[in-house]
């Protein structure tokens, strides 16, 4: 019994049930990711974790032991804050070591520990500043390195990355990443980008007002997304629907306004058994191209008339803002970076990537 | 034109402030050059230079005002400081009853001081104050306490930490609450226990609040006159005058207003480092830089 569970969280604010239950299972050194739109309940799950928030019903286990009305600091646990959250009137050293003096860790141990992080965050010619003169990166480095310190069983990370720049955060997303495989402890992450939840978890878990939706790796939530929230949350950019209907008979297709695109494989079999059936359709991004050639073995490319309001030249590939009828799509697609803009017109779409949803439930049909 | 337009707009201000503050101030330091009497022509006052300033450098009942004023300052702002900052930490929560006492409790500040020294000058009365009669009920034998020298002391200093203690409770509970929640959620996960938060975290992130606080008692201490003025007028003896109605007294009992104007210039010069000391301490936007 090890890691860290929550069995039958719930949580109300006031008259506001905010988790109605939670059941979450995480295995020891495992690294997971809490995704979701901002006020769907993971940073508040992570704060009942971390001991800041008590449960309204439920049990918490960290480490095999029930934590859950312990205080913060009998959870074994080190947490890096959004707003990294230092202590302005301390120095760097100071503030990684804070947690240690107040162990009453010896001092020449103290010393070592602060010493062997600041070099993993490359921290060491930064340790006798204040918070107030540093950079936002460095700040950031700072609150990892209060919680590497610690050493704790468990690390919590709430939005660590979300005040910094694009280009620093993905550098931080590998230096997480390594920092994992270097500690081998569990990590608790929660984030609203699905990329850092894509890019850094062993399993995701994807909440949408306080329900879990789906946990998975990176690639089973891609690919096989339980229902429409969590196909439409898992990609970027983000998956393009369309409503529907299942045709036909032996040969199904799927057609709606502007559209008719027909089924094989797996899609079709699983329209076979809906026939008539309302669906929403879902196209990502990405699996649109101009000529349809490429694609896997199973690839089996259908024309689709695409209305091109704006592309977005980024290189080898294009965004393109387009519509069928009134409905909006975002369309990546790969024509080398000496192309022309891409115009409206008949493009091609890989039928064997199609994800088809219940229209009303919005739980998946068929899926590539 | 461009320059001169920002001199323009603030003209206004800049002759109130000088008409209304800079004006006596000068005048103050004027007629400390000479030995002036109420009732007599300022222009046939003889003029002593410096001499009064010489004087005040080794005047023992000047000396003495000031030790009392220090004395004095000492034991209302320690005591003021710690009750406030404890009261502060302990209605911080948003407990039951806090607001109402919150509200209850900072009414002494809004008193005038002159009533202040009426209501107290009542409560302390030998013969008939309160205080008394509700210590016969202990079985403590009438005091004189505003005839007695150190009573008296202390009847000053009591009063002004009833008046003032919420002072420094509503400047330290404002600076709490403005505390970033995940700077102290933070100290709370590395381990910190009750008193270690306030003394690690809290109030050293409110250092230069509780800085701005202390030189402001400071200068109000060397301030201070109506209370003091009605309850004892500065006795028994030289007991309880404090430093500016040790100024009123010589002003306005034995008439030597030029001295009196002299040690004013004194009073003005300490509360003026007092001040500075505030700006150049406790700048409140020192630590402040987005942490």
């Amino acid at each position: 019994m090890s890691g860290v569970r929550l069995s039958g969280v719930t949580k109300d604010f006031g008259t506001v049930s905010v988790i109605p239950s939670l059941d979450l299972d995480i295995s020891e050194g495992e690294f997971v990711v809490i995704v979701g739109p901002s006020g769907c309940g993971k940073s508040t799950t992570l704060r009942m974790i971390a001991g800041l928030e008590p449960v309204t019903s439920g049990s918490i286990f960290i480490a095999g032991k029930d934590v859950t009305w312990a205080p913060p600091k009998q959870r074994d646990i080190a947490m890096v804050f959004q707003s990294y959250a230092l202590y302005p009137h301390m120095n760097v050293a100071g503030n990684m070591s804070f947690a240690l003096r107040l162990a009453r860790t010896p001092r020449e141990e103290v010393r070592s520990r602060v010493q062997r992080a600041a070099e993993m965050l490359e921290l060491t010619d930064y340790l006798d500043r204040r918070p107030r003169d540093l950079s936002g990166g460095q700040r950031q480095r700072v609150a990892m390195g209060r919680a590497i310190v610690r050493d704790a069983y468990c690390f919590l990370f709430d939005e660590p990355l979300s005040n910094l720049d694009a280009k620093l955060r993905s550098a931080m997303r590998t230096e997480l990443a390594i920092l994992h495989k270097k500690l081998d402890r569990t990590m608790i992450y929660v984030t609203h980008d699905q990329i850092e939840a894509m890019t850094m978890a062993d399993r995701i878990v994807i909440m949408d007002r306080g329900i879990v939706q789906q946990i998975g790796s990176p690639r089973d939530v891609y690919n096989a997304p339980v229902n429409r929230f969590v196909a439409g949350f898992i990609g970027s950019p983000a998956m393009n629907f369309l409503d529907g209907e299942i045709i036909g008979g032996d040969t199904p297709a799927v057609a709606g306004d502007g559209f008719n695109l027909k089924l094989s494989g797996r899609q079709a079999e699983a329209a076979r058994s809906h026939r008539n059936h309302r669906v929403t359709i879902g196209l990502r991004p990405e699996h649109f191209n101009v000529s349809g050639a490429g694609g896997t073995e199973a690839s089996v490319f259908a024309p689709i008339e695409l209305e091109v309001q704006v592309a977005e030249y980024i290189g080898s590939s294009q965004f393109i803002a387009a519509r069928i009828r009134d409905v909006p799509i975002t369309a990546s697609i790969e024509v080398g970076p000496d192309s022309a803009p891409l115009k409206s017109g008949e493009y091609q779409f890989d039928t064997s990537r199609i994800y088809l949803f219940d229209r009303e439930s919005g739980e998946a049909i068929a899926r590539p | 034109m461009q320059r001169l337009g920002p001199y323009f707009f603030i003209l206004p201000a800049v002759a109130i402030m000088a008409t209304g503050l800079l004006y006596p101030v000068i005048q103050a330091f004027y007629l400390s050059f000479f030995d002036w009497k109420i009732g007599t022509d300022l222009e046939d006052a003889p003029w002593v230079g410096f001499r009064h300033f010489i004087r005040m450098a080794t005047d023992a009942d000047v000396l003495e005002s000031i030790t009392v004023t220090l004395r004095f300052g000492f034991w209302t702002i320690t005591i003021e400081m710690l009750l406030g900052v404890a009261l502060a930490l302990l209605l911080e929560k948003p407990i039951r009853g806090a607001s109402l006492f919150r509200t209850v409790f900072i009414l002494p500040l809004m008193i005038s001081p002159v009533v202040v020294g009426l209501i107290w000058r009542y409560l302390f009365d030998a013969r008939i104050g309160w205080i008394n009669y509700y210590l016969g009920y202990l079985g403590i034998e009438p005091q004189v306490w505003l005839g007695d020298a150190d009573l008296a002391f202390f009847a000053i200093v009591f009063t002004d930490i009833w008046q003032w203690t919420p002072f420094i409770f509503i400047i330290v509970i404002a600076g709490l609450q403005a505390l970033p929640s995940e700077v102290l959620e933070a100290s709370k996960i590395d381990g910190a226990n009750w008193w270690q938060h306030i003394l690690f975290v809290k109030l050293p992130m409110i250092r230069s609040i509780l800085v701005i606080a202390l030189l402001l008692r400071l200068i109000d201490v060397f301030r201070a006159l109506e209370v003091m003025y009605i309850l004892t007028g500065g006795g028994p003896g030289r007991a309880t005058e404090l430093l500016s109605l040790h100024i009123y007294n010589r002003a306005f009992d034995t008439q030597q207003l030029g001295y009196a104007s002299a040690i004013s210039v004194l009073l003005i010069l300490i509360v003026f480092s007092l001040s500075f000391a505030i700006l150049v301490i406790g700048n409140p936007m020192k630590d402040k830089a987005d942490v």
